[in-house]
């Protein structure tokens, strides 16, 4: 059993506070979601908790069975068994799939016999065409073969924790449709812990959440069960943004209002 | 293949080198060069490829002048004492393995405190719809310094295709200044290619002249310095005809206190209408004090012309860098594999694929992990 455990996290970016106090716990087997308009702090979540440059955590902890997440650089939080499926992946050029795999498994000390085998599995059982695997990561690829990239190299590196970054923006639906039941089987199989970060709810009806949070303006302001997210879908997010305090004009600059509503 | 010491001497003594002020010079490290500290040096040099179309001695009968005419000081001197080596392909003739020739120069410093100086000519003279595909490799037989002042002839006749690659492997203490001519006729194709990770200061001057319709080029390189390494490159892309084409990529890497310098001129003359040229330059700054300077040109006088030029000095990515440390990729392997990825669009261009793996070996010998304390 492994627990994700984040208590009062604080972070933002050059003095900007966006993720204004996050308490959240996601272990092993449950799939959370954590749902928000734009500008909510749902990138910056998983980015700080992933340890992308740029983002100053401020307060608080975030920590995978008792393992300071914040004190570690970004690869040894991966081999901590937390894993992020980005929303934008990275194109790096003349390298392969495989190769990243092969160097992430043996720095954890782990098999890599038979990892070419693996990894056409995973293609196939997703429907990820063989012929990419030796392309360069997610250059020359589509939005939805990117996202079946991301989500073969979570199959193969069985990750104890999976962030999942907008998994549904840029893919249609025969990818999302792969995509989530593969994540939803390593859910189940494997008991991966899965927290879904999105804007919309389509991807929930793929793949269903045991919890649902609503993160409005860096704090999540509402939690529930799957049903949390069926409401939203009919009221929208402006019920839970409507009491929220409006700062003063003064205070507001152009960056303010890339990140407001 | 002695050179008679006496006159060269004499010569090194007497030569008037360019300076830094001079553009084709600018950034260079000229300044630094004092030939009196130079005597004759020994070369070693081996060919494996077939006997009857290789000569130790030179052959310019069938070269066209735009080729032999020497074009510095550095060629004058390759004129007057060269160790020269002619390979001449018949007509129509396709010899498919490539042919590899060998440098072994010797280092260090005689009784007097004098390091060597060598000057290897190559020519490469293939004939109409003949094929031919050489490797020239220098590397230093004993360490220590010297200067290798090497000259390369091209000439590809009608519907001829060759492909060249120069491999520097030279010590680190040893300076090269080399110069290399290709010419193109009617339809032809040539490759020149350059891996440089050897050297002091290497540098090499390439000029690629178009001089009949239909004719192609192409130039690649890899350079990777490290430590005090210097490497610099200059590269003309010279359209003397209508409707050629001319491509260059160079990629490169300088880590520790390495610099490198490239500076390339497409040049299209007012009769080579048609004309398509593209040129793209990138190098990664691996460490805080390593330095790159990348220069392009064009001097373009007509109009029906395709052209473009890229270049980018700069770190690694830093979205590449995390992308595969957020997989579990130690820091110095994540850099490991973003520098050889980034090669690797080169080394796929190399002519002779069956070095490739030992390029990719020798440049990931080369990196180190300081480079990613940042």
């Amino acid at each position: 059993m492994s627990t994700l455990e984040i208590i009062g996290l604080r972070a933002g970016i050059t003095g900007k506070e966006i993720v204004r106090g996050i308490d959240l716990s996601v272990s092993s087997g449950e799939v959370h979601a954590i749902m928000g308009p734009n500008g909510a702090g749902k990138s910056t979540l998983s980015g700080v908790l992933m340890g992308k440059p740029g983002y100053e955590v401020l307060a608080g902890s975030a920590t995978l069975d008792g393992v300071d997440l914040l004190a570690l650089p970004a690869w040894q939080r991966a081999q901590a068994g937390l894993h992020l499926v980005m929303q934008y992946p990275t194109e790096v050029p003349g390298v392969r799939v495989h190769d990243v795999l092969a160097e992430a498994l043996a720095a954890g000390g782990r098999d890599t016999g038979g990892l070419d085998d693996r990894i056409r599995a995973e293609a196939a059982r997703i429907g990820f065409d063989e012929r990419f695997l030796d392309r360069a990561l997610n250059v020359d690829l589509s939005g939805g073969e990117k996202k079946r990239n991301e989500t073969l190299q979570l199959a193969v590196l069985e990750p104890k924790i999976a962030i999942l970054d907008e998994l549904d923006s840029g893919l249609d639906i025969d990818a999302l449709r792969a995509c989530a039941r593969r994540v939803e089987d390593l859910s189940n199989e494997r008991a991966m812990g899965v927290l879904v970060i999105t804007h919309y709810s389509r991807l929930l009806a793929e793949l269903r959440p045991d919890h649902v949070h609503i993160l409005v303006k860096g704090r999540i302001v509402a939690s529930g069960g799957p049903e949390l997210a069926d409401e939203l879908e009919e009221v929208g997010y402006a019920a839970y943004t409507a009491g929220d305090e409006v700062e003063p004009p003064a205070a507001r600059s152009a960056l303010d209002d890339l990140f407001a509503l | 293949m002695p050179t008679t010491s006496p006159e060269l001497l004499d010569q090194l003594a007497s030569v008037s080198l360019p300076t830094a002020d001079e553009e084709i010079w600018r950034y260079s490290r000229i300044g630094e060069l004092d030939l009196t500290r130079y005597v004759p040096g020994s070369v070693v040099t081996t060919v494996d490829g077939p006997d009857d179309l290789v000569v130790a001695a030179l052959d310019t009968a069938g070269l066209d002048e735009r080729l032999t005419d020497a074009a510095d000081v550095f060629a004058e001197l390759n004129d007057a004492f060269m160790a020269p080596l002619t390979i001449r392909v018949p007509r129509h003739r396709v010899v498919e393995a490539p042919i590899v020739v060998t440098h072994v120069v010797a280092g260090g410093l005689d009784a007097s405190g004098a390091a060597g100086v060598v000057f290897p000519r190559l020519v490469v003279e293939a004939g109409e719809a003949s094929s031919v595909t050489v490797v020239e490799r220098f590397v230093s037989g004993t360490p220590g310094p010297a200067l290798v002042v090497p000259v390369l002839q091209v000439q590809a006749a009608q519907a001829a295709r060759v492909e060249y690659l120069a491999a520097d492997e030279l010590g680190t203490d040893v300076w090269k200044i080399g110069h290399q001519r290709a010419l193109g006729d009617r339809d032809s194709t040539t490759l020149l290619a350059s891996v440089a990770l050897g050297a002091a200061y290497g540098r090499v001057r390439t000029e690629a002249r178009l001089v009949g319709q239909g004719g192609t080029t192409r130039q690649v390189a890899i350079y990777f310095a490290a430590d005090e390494q210097m490497h610099d490159f200059r590269t003309i892309q010279d359209h003397d005809a209508p409707h050629t084409s001319s491509d260059l990529l160079f990629k490169g890497a300088v880590q520790d206190t390495a610099r490198s310098v490239y500076t390339g001129l497409i040049r299209i003359r007012e009769h080579a209408r048609g004309t398509a040229a593209f040129q793209t330059n990138r190098t990664l700054t691996l460490s805080e004090g390593a330095w790159a300077e990348s220069v392009p040109n064009l001097d373009i006088r007509t109009n029906d012309v395709s052209c473009s030029h890229a270049s980018t000095v700069g770190p690694i990515d830093d979205d590449q860098r995390f992308y595969l440390e957020s997989r579990g990729v130690p820091p110095e392997v994540a850099e490991r594999l973003v520098v050889l990825g980034f090669f690797d669009e080169v080394i796929e261009q190399l002519p002779a694929g069956a070095v490739a793996a030992e390029l990719r070996r020798a440049v990931a010998d080369k990196l180190h992990v300081e480079a990613v304390a940042r």
